[in-house]
């Protein structure tokens, strides 16, 4: 037995003298502990997350000029000491006028959603076929689905940039086949980036899916098989509508890292392979125009993250139903 | 399905094909003698020996480790709390707030994420005097933020599965909330932190884009430095590096998986 019976309660911590100093201390100042662990996540991230927004949409009303830091300041003097607010709207005009940011958005949305039907077309059989396995083949197989994951996501890219050259695995295998005469281009085309987005997150697609067709019961399968539904029959009727909710799972975790990508279309996509996260990580490294790309990100903030957050929040909603 | 046997196998062997066969490609050409990387010149283990006289790709790949290892640290501490306040301390002013909060990094692209960030670091360094330009804090403060939100939800679903009616008999015995916290909640909820902690470090020691961002001069991690390689061309001591990498994981994640085994054997 640790525990004296003389001693005074609380653990080794509880009992030692800098804690005990420190708690008396927020004692006198009127801070609970309570309030002070909900203050230390809550401050963080007020800080670093919700902080940084206001200061990007403040940004993104500045003029960009040549100069530490490369913006105009919100506010100036006047010569008579008035203070006068610089504010103006120039660089969403810009976004509007330019066709470019337009086509980036639409060019993102067909690039994600393109990704997320291919992803669900090669996961779907692969999670089918691992919630059918029998132990022990079924923990060997998601322990191989899930190994790439952890191996670092831009060599998986860069292993494809080595595949897919014209000097590539896949030329060489298909010339030393005779499938083809001359060398077909596949890197720098929007053909590569679905591949490339399709591969990474592929694993996240499976899991869920995993998930809900190991909850898949057998007995359902049986009544239909009992009642003279084929096997085709039986998955389009029963399978595939029960496993539902692990596909709109699934799909939301390929769909939503997609849309933002910047890696993998600076790899493997073409210099006309346009998304939006390659256009503001352009706008920032390159062009330097700090506004401008704030700009982005607020328009993506709106047109893409809210409408995700808004999707999430009815999903959980239903599920708590 | 199971009408046509062998349909669904050959699409099983494809999805499993298609993981694996870059990842194969890319060890076997990293011991190939040639400098054109898909061209077989002969076995060769010279790319290893650059590789290790690359001091570029060793100091980053330090700088990489240094920032993923107070990330983690940090993220667990501060998603931990998160999560704790969220699921057992009721009612709070704010609660809404840090409930989207905690959550929104998921969602968030990390271009945006990278950007708002930047511009946070130098509006401070403007107003406060800190933090004195961009490196090694930076990063770690972004990649603790990001983080943070993996790791609370990890520990969020372990605390709502977790029996509370071991923490109400040590509180009816006599504890105070902060013993009920150190000697009942942690250990409890110890494994979730644990797997926490290691996707909080394989996160950070994975991102590119938000470290491209918030980084300065001198504090370049392993993944920016292999990026600006690689975006030249495919060059074959990264092949090098990625199948030390790749050997890493793989005996790292067959270990796990042997300690997950056989503590779950012997539960039984």
């Amino acid at each position: 037995m640790s525990a004296d019976p003389a001693a005074p309660p609380g653990n080794a911590l509880t009992r030692s003298a800098p804690w005990r100093g420190t708690v008396r201390v927020f004692g006198w100042l009127g801070i609970s502990g309570r309030t002070l662990v909900i203050a230390i996540p809550m401050l963080w991230l007020l800080v670093f997350f919700l902080v940084p927004f206001f200061v990007l949409g403040r940004i993104s009303l500045a003029e960009a000029i040549i100069a530490r830091p490369p913006y105009t300041p919100l506010w100036e003097r006047d010569a008579d000491g008035t203070l006068q607010i610089i504010a103006t709207l120039e660089n969403y005009r810009w976004l509007v006028q330019d066709r470019l940011y337009a086509n980036a958005y639409l060019s993102s949305i067909r690039i994600a959603v393109v990704s997320t039907i291919f992803a669900l077309l090669i996961g779907y059989p692969m999670a089918y076929f691992i919630a059918r396995s029998p132990e022990p083949r079924r923990s060997i197989l998601l322990l191989l689905v899930i190994l790439p994951f952890w191996t670092s996501f831009l060599l998986r890219v860069y292993a494809w940039m080595g595949f897919l050259r014209r000097e590539g695995v896949i030329n060489n295998f298909l010339i030393w086949a005779g499938v083809i005469d001359s060398p077909l281009t596949m890197l720098q085309t929007d053909f590569a980036v679905y591949i490339g987005i399709v591969y990474t997150y592929l694993p996240f697609m499976i899991l869920p899916l995993y998930a809900n067709l190991t909850k898949l019961d057998d007995a359902h399968l049986e009544a239909a098989a009992d009642l003279g539904a084929s096997p085709m029959v039986t998955f389009f009727t029963v399978t595939l509508p029960l496993s539902l909710p692990g596909i709109v799972a699934g799909s939301m975790l390929v769909f939503i890292p997609a849309i933002g990508e910047y890696v993998i279309p600076a790899l493997l996509g073409g210099p006309d392979t346009l998304m939006i996260g390659r256009v503001l990580w352009d706008e920032f490294f390159q062009a330097r125009d700090w506004p401008v790309a704030s700009a982005v990100a607020i328009v993506m903030l709106v047109l893409v993250v809210a409408p995700i957050m808004w999707l999430q929040s009815v999903q959980n909603r239903r599920e708590l139903k | 399905m199971t009408g046509r046997g062998w349909v669904l196998p050959l699409a099983v062997v494809f999805g499993f094909v298609f993981l694996y066969a870059p990842i194969i490609s890319l060890v076997v050409f990293s011991f190939n003698e040639s400098r054109l990387v898909t061209v077989w010149g002969g076995f060769s283990t010279r790319w290893y020996g650059e590789l290790l006289r690359d001091r570029q790709i060793l100091g980053a790949a330090w700088v990489s480790l240094k920032v993923a290892f107070w990330s983690a640290n940090l993220a667990v501490i501060i998603g931990t709390l998160g999560a704790f306040v969220l699921v057992r301390m009721g009612q709070f002013f704010g609660r809404l707030l840090l409930t989207g909060m905690i959550t929104a990094p998921l969602v968030m692209p990390e271009v945006i994420t990278g950007l708002s960030l930047l511009l946070l670091f130098v509006s401070m360094e403007l107003t406060l005097g800190w933090p004195a330009g961009r490196g090694l804090t930076t990063i770690i403060i972004a990649h603790t933020t990001f983080c943070a939100a993996f790791v609370a939800v990890i520990a969020q679903s372990r605390l709502r599965d977790m029996d509370e009616s071991l923490e109400e008999a040590a509180r009816d015995l006599g504890a105070g909330p902060v013993r009920v916290f150190f000697d009942i909640t942690l250990p409890v909820i110890t494994p979730a932190l644990v797997s926490g902690w290691l996707l909080a470090f394989t996160l950070s020691l994975d991102d590119l884009v938000i470290a491209s961002f918030v980084s300065g001069p001198g504090a370049s991690t392993l993944p920016m430095v292999i990026f600006s390689k690689v975006r030249l061309g495919v060059s074959p001591d990264v092949n090098a590096l990625a199948t030390i990498i790749i050997g890493i994981v793989t005996v790292a994640v067959l270990i796990v998986g042997w300690m997950l085994r056989r503590q779950a054997r012997l539960q039984r």
